[in-house]
């Protein structure tokens, strides 16, 4: 075991990818000398090659599409995507191509390409870095949707998403890169699955949902609940898509209580997908029509105001009450 | 000053003048062109003939797969008429292990690469969403995200050079693409890298119902220097200037040069598709000069005069193209329906929990009037 931030976990599964498939190549901008504006493929290029690691033209489309026929001739690429809002250049590509090409070919063409997207907001930043974009891309068939929420995670869900045969967009929580954990490295990625959930916590009153940056504030959510007598079950997603509705559905049949939150925007959300799951699920045993906890449907705001804009622990508790029937922000406003 | 589209300027992307390679004139002339001529000295006149019977075959597909169009066996079909002797000149001087990427209409290519007949027509009528097997061929089936494949080929051709390969990747578009932000970001890339690929621009003058002046005003072979690849203008129309300026640019690519840009002008002599109806916005006149300029007419003439145009020769290439036309023909009729259940299949690589589950209920559902049905029979 090693103690490691969120970032260098990701760099450490890297490299481990690269050290054992020669077919693993790197693509994105400053991603080379620079080891990204995160640092996260520092000292990567160093050690495998310019050859390895590419520092590509400014272009995101042109980057996911060279990256789709990397493929054709055999390579696993990974791709940095620098920040979350310069996705969308590359959107068509993405959604046209990489998702597609397998269904396309029957089969015959696989597009095992791994789309790093640095996530979400808190840090600070100007427009255009700080988005959710995840549900774009898990409304898209043929595409696999990842977020890990810790540096154990974040190795090893790195490296099965390289060794995935399908697209992974593997959604990296920006503002978690610098909180440490222990990871073993060690560990064989192949002997766990990046599409089960976890329970974080285990609790009998509400199911609290969540994944990638929002998991340790439902963490310290459910703590806070528990010293008020609520217990509060936080499961971390892990994937988006597929999501592993059985963990969820499980939780739920127990606590009766659904809540669900996210960084993204509200309407068609991830937070939609898995209330009408669940209800289509296991309708009968919910006390509580399910609760979402989220970022309003607005653009990403100016950074003095995106604490109000992101979920934080007393939201998420507000979202808590509210599933419980108690009286809360809403009460007289919403049947 | 109002806004509106300036479609036509002197020497501008439409303009067949001076700087066109052309080795065989329109009436069949071989003229001289120093700089190519040793490229195709080696095309004797069984080779020549070779090129004429490839024309006169794909041109026969295209006219047999829209025939099977419009008898509603197939539900659209893109003809390449007019464009025979761009795809067979270039698709001649490919090698087995280099790989195209092509758009839609490259018919007559994924004729020289050896694909089945029935391969071509598979996503035309509506049984699968591609053809072939991309590796049995070295050719990605068709693309229609206009000019998204030239994306690919510049990838693939960067694997290429990491693999310390002499291969040649070739990417096929219109000169409608070359406004897409892909095709001008592909050859940023394949600049910055020196990536093996050559750009093969068949223009031919239509992008649906836009003339060509409304994607350039300048020849768009011009473009292409500034993003520091050398490129050439063809006449698209001459199939041995087509192969030369293809040989070229893949001697190019294989001793390191880097990409190159070809614009092989050339006309769509028919529809942009069987959907679509070119007697709303075009000039009957100027299909009329570009049939002057006929691709297979011009060969005709050049064999002529060499003698080699006789009655065993031209029976002989109808007999092949009535046999290719039989057998397409066969192949589209004969073709398997797919199962429903094949819906669901390739969309990943690896089992799905969620289209798993979706596949598992509409099977059930399926299932469920075969249960009916036979409950209905024995009673």
């Amino acid at each position: 075991m090693s103690t490691l931030t969120f970032g260098r976990a990701i760099n450490a599964g890297l490299r481990r990818a690269m050290d054992n498939d020669p077919k693993v190549i790197l693509m994105g901008e400053d991603i080379g000398k620079l080891g990204g504006v995160f640092r996260i493929t520092d000292g990567l290029q160093k050690d495998f090659g310019a050859h390895r690691v590419l520092d590509t033209p400014l272009a995101e489309a042109g980057i996911m599409g060279t990256a789709v026929g990397m493929a054709y001739r055999g390579y696993r690429p990974v791709v940095e995507i620098q920040f979350d809002g310069f996705i969308y250049p590359a959107f068509d590509q993405i959604v046209c191509q990489v998702a597609k090409i397998h269904y396309r070919t029957q089969g015959a063409v696989k597009m095992p390409i791994t789309i790093r997207v640095p996530f979400g907001g808190g840090i600070g930043s100007p427009e255009h870095h700080s988005e959710s974009p995840e549900a774009y891309f898990t409304h898209t068939s043929g595409l696999r949707v990842i977020s890990p929420s810790n540096p154990q995670d974040a190795y090893t869900m790195i490296q099965q998403a390289i060794s995935s045969d399908d697209p992974v967009l593997y959604f990296e929580p920006k503002r978690r890169y610098h909180v440490k954990g222990e990871v073993d490295e060690g560990s064989d990625p192949a002997a766990s699955s990046m599409e089960k959930a976890r329970v974080v916590t285990e609790g009998s009153d509400v199911t609290l949902v969540t994944y990638g940056p929002l998991v340790p504030t439902a963490r310290d959510a459910a703590v806070a609940a528990g010293d008020d007598g609520v217990s509060v079950e936080v499961i971390d997603l892990r994937s988006l898509a597929p999501i592993d509705f059985e963990t969820v559905e499980a939780s739920v049949r127990k606590t009766g209580r659904l809540v669900i939150t996210h960084e993204a925007a509200q309407s068609g959300g991830l937070g939609a997908e898995i209330a009408a799951s669940i209800t289509e699920r296991c309708f009968y045993h919910l006390e509580h029509a399910p609760v979402r906890v989220t970022g309003f449907d607005i653009p990403y705001p100016y950074s003095k105001l995106e604490f109000h804009h992101l979920p934080d622990l007393d939201r998420i508790l507000d979202g808590v009450d509210r599933v419980l029937g108690r009286p809360n922000s809403l009460s007289g406003l919403e049947r | 000053m109002a806004l509106k589209n300036i479609e036509s300027v002197p020497g501008g992307p439409g303009e067949t003048g001076s700087g066109l390679i052309q080795l065989i004139t329109a009436d069949g002339v071989r003229v001289p062109e120093p700089a190519y001529d040793a490229l195709v000295a080696d095309i004797d006149g069984a080779a020549l003939q070779g090129l004429y019977e490839d024309m006169v075959v794909v041109r026969r597909i295209d006219s047999e797969a829209t025939a099977l169009q419009r008898q509603g066996e197939l539900a659209l079909w893109p003809p390449l008429l007019g464009q025979e002797a761009a795809q067979i000149g270039s698709g001649r001087a490919l090698r087995s292990d280099d790989f195209v990427f092509s758009s839609y209409r490259e018919n007559a290519v994924a004729y020289c690469r050896g694909v089945d007949l029935t391969d071509i027509l598979r996503v035309w009528r509506g049984n699968a969403s591609s053809g072939w097997d991309p590796y049995a061929i070295n050719m990605a089936t068709p693309q229609v995200i206009i000019g998204a494949q030239t994306l690919h080929a510049t990838g693939y051709a960067m694997g290429i050079l990491n693999d310390g390969d002499d291969a040649v990747a070739v990417t096929y578009f219109g000169d409608g693409a070359t406004s897409q932000g892909d095709v001008n970001e592909a050859m940023v890339f394949a600049a910055s890298f020196q990536a093996p690929v050559i750009f093969f621009c068949q223009n031919n003058h239509w992008a649906i119902s836009e003339p060509v002046g409304l994607q350039a005003h300048v020849p768009i072979a011009n473009r292409a220097p500034g993003f520091g690849i050398p490129s050439v203008r063809v006449d698209g129309n001459d199939v041995l200037a087509c192969l030369a300026v293809t040989r070229q640019a893949l001697a190019r690519a294989r001793s390191g040069g880097g990409p190159t840009f070809i614009e092989a002008v050339t006309y769509r002599m028919g529809p942009h598709t069987t959907a679509d109806d070119p007697t709303r916005y075009r000039d009957a006149n100027e299909l009329e000069d570009w049939a002057a300029k006929d691709p297979l007419k011009r060969l005709e003439a050049h064999l002529g005069s060499l003698g080699l145009f006789d009655e065993a020769f031209t029976a002989a290439v109808k007999a092949k193209a009535d046999a290719v036309a039989a057998e397409l023909r066969a192949g589209c009729l004969g073709m398997a329906e797919p199962a429903p259940s094949d819906v669901f299949k390739h969309v990943y690589s690896t089992p799905n929990s969620w289209l798993d589950r979706q596949q598992d209920h509409y099977e059930r559902y399926l299932s469920s009037f075969a249960d009916s049905a036979s409950s209905d029979g024995s009673s």
